[in-house]
């Protein structure tokens, strides 16, 4: 597994991932609490972009709405938190399926009635709308007052109730970011992995070779959905209040795509490379303007709005294939 | 020898046009045969109904004993049939080897298999030195070469080539000509050629089917068909010769 | 409830629809030439609504005056964006032009927040709360007026498709984009031309519509999304398929929001897409493609 892992990628390559997974095992030590925060957020939008980027760099379906799986697997957990006492990661359980549902009506309407491209993505965007109106209405987890979880100071961390220091879901989402990557290597070099790419490139000549599209489209669709509700469980927990105006917010799917668009899509390093990128410079932007004195809402999303169309306009295949090209890190495959 | 392929008063229109008019001919195990005939004659519609991209309004379709027509084209591609598309779509961002292993892929389950057997199916059609180059980095005649390897990846047991030799030099065209022949005679490969290029058509068809405004006008031996008036008359037009 | 209560609502839902279909009109218009998915729609027309309550607040002027100098300055700004940021990704792919569109909706929506703050803004006319009576029937006077003018843009945007030269030639380009390059028309020109209509349509709908609702800076992917209903609804391609789905658009909310709870009301436009998809893909007024 490991050769497969590591087939066709240039050993100057392995060797700086190994020094990078050394600085950010260690990187608590030295950040203070503000950048810890910030490198949270980093690996949050790591981790969703890489789960993004299955369903549209992988097989190139365009979705706006991946806000509804963070929403699903963060009520899913939290409501069964508040209510049964059920420990985060059985409600994952829950989540994590019922996600995968939603991908999965979404697929079928989608790819049975020939709804692709743009299309697809206003269907996106339709549901996770519907699903914010929807628990905006829906009792059971507050409605639009907001499900909140219990805030203490806690001296322990507790990984099973998701209870604990920042430092914790720190280690947590990294783990994840770690996971995805590897579980996204293992797919791409795999028969599914082949198929996908196929479909993404052409799909009448993916069908003309014999793939299954529908089949293979709806797997993608389903994995990331599932995948990404991880996270959602993760968000509930570590802001510990959800508002489904904010949780299934269009802008939260929009946030979510900016990782993997500015680092490469379909690429396996560009979402955390855009991660890093994006919400590093929007951070050090915010803080810059804190010290002397500015504090708009909406700039960040301007930056965000500007990074983009750059991104458009000048590196549309993303930043890391340049800037793996200039290192010399490129190997065979993405 | 028995009929792999069963074409059996098969028509199809769109609005109001009639693309194939109750076409009908049979194509045996093992044998190389061609459909020519002048542009809009509905040559690419038939190759598209027996490939699934259309279902036929009126006849049927047999493939190996099994009504195939009306069946998605991955389906129709799992049965055993491969094809290759008139204006070339190999997977452009994909290699070479890797256009062909995802053909490979659809009878195995590994890639290092899979791959392994697109090396084979690449040194056949002369394109393993090019294996890692992108597909969207070669010239037409190697693109052209990679659908059909990618297309024998899937093990086919019939193959349709749609203008496979449109666009080649003299040359060029030899060389396809010679691994189709090559692949026919060693494997038993059924191969069903659209073809424009008379050349080709004559060094490789052991028959030929002439369409025209979608019906057939014309089915036999090279020697006669190309002899037959009326094939004349279509590819001339109406004045004397 | 008693009938007319039903009658007045419904009303006054297809007054409004005819509002969201003259809206739904400019996306329609802009996708069936220029090709290109406009996730900016909303925003345009939120834009456009800020212009009008910053000229209300300074010169009173009635909204429905305003229509035609929102329209023009709307149709210059779609003309600059189709000429200097969309005309050159036409052979990019289409996620490349629709992110685009959506770095757009991005950015004009923060600047829109930064400019006005996050409350909403309404513009208060003289006869806001007048309404005719005919019979047990209550029109609210904006309304009626809303979709009396959105008719008449509605149909002076179809009147220049049908009867004039350059209405004409637009279409050609959209049946045909290398045909109508081969009759020498210049297709970019029209295309930003195009994009300037629609730009101009969705701002005269935004105008209009600040008769009946007040505008916040990020009510534009709300809007954005009832567009694409709409025109997914009606038809895409059919110019009055827009105006059809607009109006069952606006019917549906209405009712839904007498039978049920207001704020719930766009569910029940979600419920239609997904209806209209499962049974009726090219929507009521398309025409099915192969």
């Amino acid at each position: 597994m490991i050769a497969r892992l590591i087939d066709g990628v240039p050993p100057r390559a392995l060797v700086l991932m190994a020094l990078l997974f050394l600085v950010a095992l260690a990187a608590p030590l030295f950040a203070g609490d503000y950048l810890l925060t910030v490198l949270i957020l980093i690996f949050y939008f790591a981790y969703t972009g890489q789960a993004w980027n299955i369903m549209m760099g992988f097989a190139g379906q365009l979705s706006l709405g991946h806000a509804l799986y963070v929403g699903l697997g963060a009520y899913a957990a939290a409501s069964l938190f508040t209510h049964f006492s059920l420990p985060p990661w059985l409600g994952l359980l829950v989540g994590a399926p019922l996600a995968a549902l939603a991908g999965a009506f979404i697929g079928y309407l989608a790819f049975r009635f020939r709804v692709g491209g743009v299309y697809f993505a206003i269907l996106t965007i339709a549901v996770a709308e519907f699903a914010r109106v929807g628990f905006d209405h829906f009792g059971w987890v507050n409605s639009s007052s907001g499900l909140f979880l219990p805030v203490k100071q806690y001296s322990g961390n507790d990984v099973w109730h998701l209870r604990g220091q920042p430092v914790m879901f720190y280690y947590l989402l990294l783990a994840a970011t770690i996971a995805a990557l590897v579980g996204c290597r293992m797919l791409l070099t795999s028969r599914i992995g082949y198929f996908w790419l196929a479909i993404r490139e052409d799909e009448e000549a993916a069908r003309a070779a014999g793939i299954d599209t529908f089949h293979y489209k709806m797997l993608a669709v389903v994995i990331s959905a599932a995948m990404t509700s991880f996270a959602g469980v993760i968000y509930a927990f570590y802001y510990n209040n959800l508002f489904p105006e904010q949780v299934f917010n269009i802008s939260r799917s929009i946030e979510i795509i900016l990782a993997p668009i500015v680092g490469g899509i379909g690429t396996l390093f560009g979402p955390i490379l855009g991660a890093f990128i994006l919400t590093g410079l929007a951070e050090t932007l915010t803080s810059a303007l804190n010290a002397i004195g500015v504090d708009i809402p909406g700039v960040k999303q301007i930056f965000y709005g500007l990074c983009l169309l750059a991104v458009i306009l000048a590196l549309p295949d993303g930043v890391w294939p340049w800037l793996s090209r200039r290192l010399g890190l490129k190997g065979r495959g993405p | 020898m028995s009929a792999l392929l069963a074409v059996d008063n098969v028509s199809k229109r769109f609005r109001g046009l009639v693309a194939v008019d109750r076409l009908g001919f049979a194509v045996e195990e093992g044998g190389i045969y061609a459909v020519i005939g002048p542009n809009g004659a509905g040559k690419t519609t038939l190759f598209n109904m027996i490939a699934g991209v259309y279902a036929p309004d009126g006849g049927a379709i047999t493939f190996a004993g099994e009504r195939i027509d009306g069946l998605s084209p991955d389906r129709i591609c799992r049965r055993g049939i491969g094809r290759t598309f008139q204006i070339v779509r190999p997977f452009p961002a994909l290699t070479v080897e890797d256009n062909v292993t995802v053909g490979a892929l659809l009878n195995r389950r590994h890639v290092t298999e899979a791959r392994a057997h697109a090396h084979e199916v690449l040194r056949r059609l002369d394109l393993y030195d090019r294996r890692e180059q992108r597909a969207s980095a070669l010239t037409l005649p190697d693109r052209k070469r990679l659908e059909v390897a990618r297309a024998l990846a899937t093990g086919p047991k019939l193959l349709l080539l749609d203008e496979v030799m449109a666009g080649l030099r003299p040359t060029e065209t030899d060389r396809m000509v010679a691994i189709l022949r090559t692949l026919n005679a060693e494997t038993g490969l059924t191969i069903l050629l659209i073809e424009h290029v008379m050349r080709a058509v004559m060094a490789l068809a052991s028959r030929i089917v002439v369409m025209h405004h979608g019906a057939e006008i014309a089915q036999g031996v090279p020697a006669d068909v190309v002899r037959d008036p009326a094939v004349i008359h279509s590819y001339l037009g109406a004045e004397d010769v | 409830m008693p009938l007319d209560l039903y009658l007045n609502v419904a009303i006054g839902g297809v007054l409004t629809g005819l509002v969201y279909g003259l809206m739904a009109l400019g996306l329609s218009v802009i996708f069936g030439v220029v090709r290109v998915v406009n996730f900016a729609h909303g925003e345009m027309m939120t834009m456009a609504m800020y212009a009008v309550v910053t000229v209300f607040a300074a010169l009173h002027l009635d909204p429905l005056v305003m229509l035609v100098p929102v329209a023009v300055a709307m149709f210059a700004f779609g003309y600059l964006v189709q000429a200097s940021l969309i005309n050159p990704f036409i052979t990019r792919p289409e996620h490349s032009q629709f992110l685009l569109l959506v770095a757009m909706a991005t950015i004009i929506a923060n600047v829109l927040l930064i400019l006005f703050g996050p409350d909403a803004k309404t513009v208060q006319v003289a006869y806001a709360f007048d309404s005719y009576q005919i019979g047990k029937i209550i029109i609210d006077a904006t309304k009626l007026y809303a979709g009396i003018a959105a008719i008449v843009v509605a149909a002076a945007l179809v009147a220049f498709f049908h009867y004039t030269p350059l209405g004409t030639a637009i279409r050609a380009c959209a049946d045909n984009y290398t045909g109508a390059q081969v009759v020498g028309l210049d297709v970019k020109h029209l295309y930003s031309l195009t994009f300037g209509l629609g730009a101009a349509c969705v701002g005269a709908a935004g105008t209009i519509l600040l008769l009946i609702f007040d505008v916040t800076p990020s009510a534009g992917p709300a809007y954005t999304l009832l567009a694409f209903v709409i025109v997914i609804t009606g038809g895409l391609g059919s110019m009055p398929g827009a105006l059809v789905g607009g109006v069952l658009i606006g019917f549906t909310e209405a009712m839904a929001g007498l039978l049920f709870t207001p704020s719930a009301k766009s569910m029940f436009s979600f419920a239609i897409l997904v209806l209209v998809l499962l049974l009726r893909p090219q929507g009521i007024m398309g025409r099915r493609t192969a």
